[in-house]
């Protein structure tokens, strides 16, 4: 293997390994500010518990998001050095400012919260929670803003052999970027209201901690059922722009070959090399609408797209498929859910199947990144630099030799990390309630 | 190297700005995550009970992830504003980093995981893990900036390999072994601040014992400096710049007389001043280059060759000046909810 698909490899498992527990952080960080909320509201101790317990998970859920995000940052310069510095003007403002605005808050918080529960009045310790989910999520605005402009590159000039800043505000306000953040974020609130629902679940099967567990997983479901819907539909008009900027991704997602209008969505699709393998019940036009929201609309082929500028076909079209397919499922799980939630015990299947749904949001999250970035192929940015161009002039060795490295830390971290979490999980809450020194 | 900064625009005082920005960011990131490392470093070696044990790791639990920020910061700024040269550093240096990287993780990770489970031999792993990823890192960013003293084999393409080895020179390793030695200084005073009983004053004892270390190391480390590096050419172009020198004598003087009066605090804020003048006089000896280039000074990545575009380099100008006040406000308010003598409450886990 050459350094290039070994660069590719690394930052694709660094990235997914980085967003199994990114997602979580998002989602969950949500919740427990909103039990810390009712806590202060109504002075209910069960809340106080729930923000506790589900903290502690939280906690080991952190620990490993946010170590594995420093080592993304700087393999941007390790293996993309040519990448950071045609694009470092743009792109790195960005991680920088992410750093400043958001990270530093999150960062410092995290350990407020951890060591406050007996410094803090319970209202300080509530906004420290708040605090903690604003700062995750406005990282994640940053984050998807740079990563829109490797999708979308816009507020750029090419000057001095680089892409340079000309307009901040078109940076900002990249539509690719934005329709990400309201993807990704209701997603990533999804999946915490799943995490709750299918650990409630578990423990409401066997009947313990039953009113504990029946307020979580009321409040997972709420949260599960309200944002799987809005992730499926901001999905739509996310796909819809998508459609228009990169043809060659939605192309390629739907393994869709000969240009044509009214083009129509296979229901049964085996992608090949140079065409599908098998292609059979198709609903005429669906295609075109889906993607233009026309069914006459005109749908480019990847025939007609040169060969060295098609992304993976398969991985784009099975990442599509897979999110989609989730997607479609979440919110019918969920609306069940909300609508049981006071009469779960008569539905022990139900309940059995949960804790088996905690992985299908995350499946569904990482299947979307793979359509996100293996379908931006062979581009790093976007019809402007090519992901070959972008390597870092270094050895394989040298790659191979951090890359066996990374992929056995963080199998040992990330076995030893879900382990605890899925133990914690199972212990449930511990039934003392430590006293709050100080009064509200 | 193209240039793309001509002397005196405002494209140039930007520059300057975020070159000593830059000195600053790294130089506040040793300050602050050097305690920690120390405290970590130190960990095998002081703590006798299990209950020392906790609370070592307590003693620096609610600050090290709101410290590792910084690093992020120098990481992200250097990307911003000097993308060559973050470009260079980072693949050049690229095994080095990869393992400081590691050494982070493991650390920062073993933090939540430990105590987790009631099991001596867990505990055992992640207390190996803490110590190991606390040593590392102080030893390899010393590593690190003493070859950025003295500058990377770069060619005329800008990029270029130094390899592990390549790193681990006489010099290199001088650097390193200084860097280790300040960060434990500086964690056995952030013990004396926190920790309570034996565990304080055992780190007592470690910092009047590393304070004479501290100070035959500095001074060898200089006039090793002086024959290694480039680094004076400056201060003898400008013998005005000798004054960052004040900071760190005054830095040692001051923690010995703060330590023999048992002023804890000052010494930990003048072994701060130590670290911070230490840097930037480290910054300012290479200063237009970030990462001057040896042997071919003429390869070398400076503010002129690698900084961003003005607009850039203003924007981000704007962004630290409304935001640095704020971190700054709420990590001293979180220093102060935290940062005093650890009582019962604070060895829980």
């Amino acid at each position: 293997m050459d350094v290039l698909m070994l660069s590719r490899l690394q930052f694709a498992a660094a990235t997914m390994f980085h967003f199994l527990f990114v997602p979580l952080t998002l989602g969950l960080s949500v919740l427990i500010a909103c039990m810390e909320t009712a806590y202060v509201r109504t002075g209910n101790k069960t809340y106080q518990k729930m923000a506790k317990f589900w903290g502690k998970i939280f906690l080991v859920n952190f620990a490993l998001g946010v170590v594995t995000g420093i080592t993304l940052e700087f393999q941007f310069g390790t293996n993309w050095s040519r990448y950071s510095a045609f694009v470092g003007d743009i792109f790195g403002s960005l991680l920088a400012i992410e750093a400043t605005a958001a990270f530093f808050l999150e960062s410092t918080f995290i350990g407020v919260w951890h060591f406050g529960w007996n410094k803090l009045s319970a209202k300080a310790h509530a906004i420290v929670a708040w605090l903690i989910a604003l700062a995750s999520n406005l990282s994640a605005i940053w984050i998807l803003l740079a990563n829109g402009f490797m999708q979308d590159p816009t507020g750029y000039v090419i000057r001095n052999g680089r892409a340079e800043l000309t307009d901040f505000l078109a940076v900002v306000t990249n539509p690719f970027g934005w329709y990400q953040f309201f993807h990704v974020i209701p997603g990533a609130l999804c999946l915490g209201g799943f995490f709750v629902m299918g650990v409630a679940a578990w423990h409401l099967i066997r009947e313990s901690h039953v009113e504990f567990f029946q307020k979580s997983f009321a409040v997972g479901a709420g949260v599960a059922l309200v944002f799987s819907v809005f992730t499926v539909v901001e999905g739509h008009f996310h796909g819809n722009h998508m459609s228009q900027v990169q043809p060659a991704k939605l192309a390629a997602m739907e393994s869709h070959w000969e240009t044509q209008r009214n083009a129509p969505l296979y229901l049964l699709v085996v992608p090949g090399k140079e065409g599908n393998l098998v292609e059979a019940l198709p609903i005429p036009g669906a295609l075109s609408f889906l993607a233009y929201n026309d069914v006459n609309a005109e749908v480019v082929g990847l025939n007609d797209i040169p060969k060295e500028d098609r992304p993976p076909v398969l991985l784009t079209f099975l990442g599509f498929r897979v999110m989609v397919g989730i997607g479609t499922l979440l919110p019918v799980l969920a609306l069940f859910g909300w609508v049981m939630r006071n009469k779960l015990t008569r539905y022990p299947l139900y309940l059995k199947i949960l804790p088996w749904c905690i992985p299908l949001p995350y499946i569904a999250m990482q299947a979307g990144w793979v359509l996100a970035e293996v379908g931006r192929q062979p581009w790093i940015v976007y019809g402007l630099m090519r992901t070959s161009d972008a390597v870092s002039p270094v050895t394989t060795g040298t790659v191979a030799f951090s890359f066996i490295l990374m992929c056995l830390l963080y199998t040992l971290l990330g076995a030893a990390g879900i382990w605890l979490m899925v133990r914690l999980a199972k212990k449930g809450p511990e039934d003392h309630t430590p006293i709050q020194v100080k009064a509200a | 190297m193209d240039t793309f900064v001509e002397t005196g625009t405002v494209h140039y005082y930007l520059a300057v700005t975020w070159f000593v920005l830059w000195g600053v960011l790294w130089a506040v990131y040793f300050i602050l995550d050097g305690f920690d490392l120390g405290v970590g470093t130190l960990h095998p070696f002081l703590a006798r009970t299990e209950e020392e044990k906790r609370a070592m790791l307590n003693a620096t639990g609610p600050f090290w992830d709101g410290n590792e920020v910084w690093l992020i910061a120098a990481g992200g700024v250097t990307f911003a504003a000097f993308p060559y040269a973050y470009a260079q550093m980072f693949s050049g240096l690229y095994t080095a980093l990869m393992l400081l990287l590691f050494a982070l993780i493991v650390r920062g990770v073993s933090f939540e995981f430990r105590s987790k489970v009631e099991s001596a031999s867990w505990r055992k792993t992640w207390d190996i893990c803490h110590a190991v990823g606390s040593f590392l890192p102080a030893l390899l960013l010393g590593v690190a900036f003493a070859n950025i003293f003295r500058g990377l084999p770069l060619d005329e393409t800008g990029f270029s390999q130094a390899g592990l080895l390549g790193l681990l020179n006489p010099y290199g390793l001088a650097g390193g072994v200084l860097f280790v030695v300040i960060f434990v200084m500086h964690g056995a005073l952030w013990l004396c601040i926190r920790a309570t009983g034996d565990l304080r004053d055992r780190a007592e004892k470690v910092a009047l014992k590393t304070w004479p270390i501290q100070v035959v190391l500095t001074v060898l480390f200089l006039a090793y400096t002086a024959v290694e590096t480039q680094l004076f050419s400056n201060y003898f172009l400008y013998p005005a710049l000798f004054i960052i020198l004040v900071l760190p004598v005054v830095g040692l003087v001051l923690m010995r007389t703060a330590m023999g009066a048992k002023k804890w605090w000052t010494a930990w804020g003048a072994s701060s001043l130590y670290i911070g003048g230490t840097a930037m006089f480290g910054v300012a000896g290479i200063f237009p280059a970030i990462i001057p280039s040896n042997p071919n000074p003429g390869h070398s990545l400076t503010i002129m060759n690698s900084a961003s575009s003005p607009l850039t380099l203003g924007i981000m100008l704007g962004v630290v000046l409304v935001f640095l006040p704020v971190i700054i406000g709420y990590q001293l308010w979180a220093y102060k909810t935290f940062a005093t003598p650890m009582g019962e409450g604070d060895i829980h886990y």
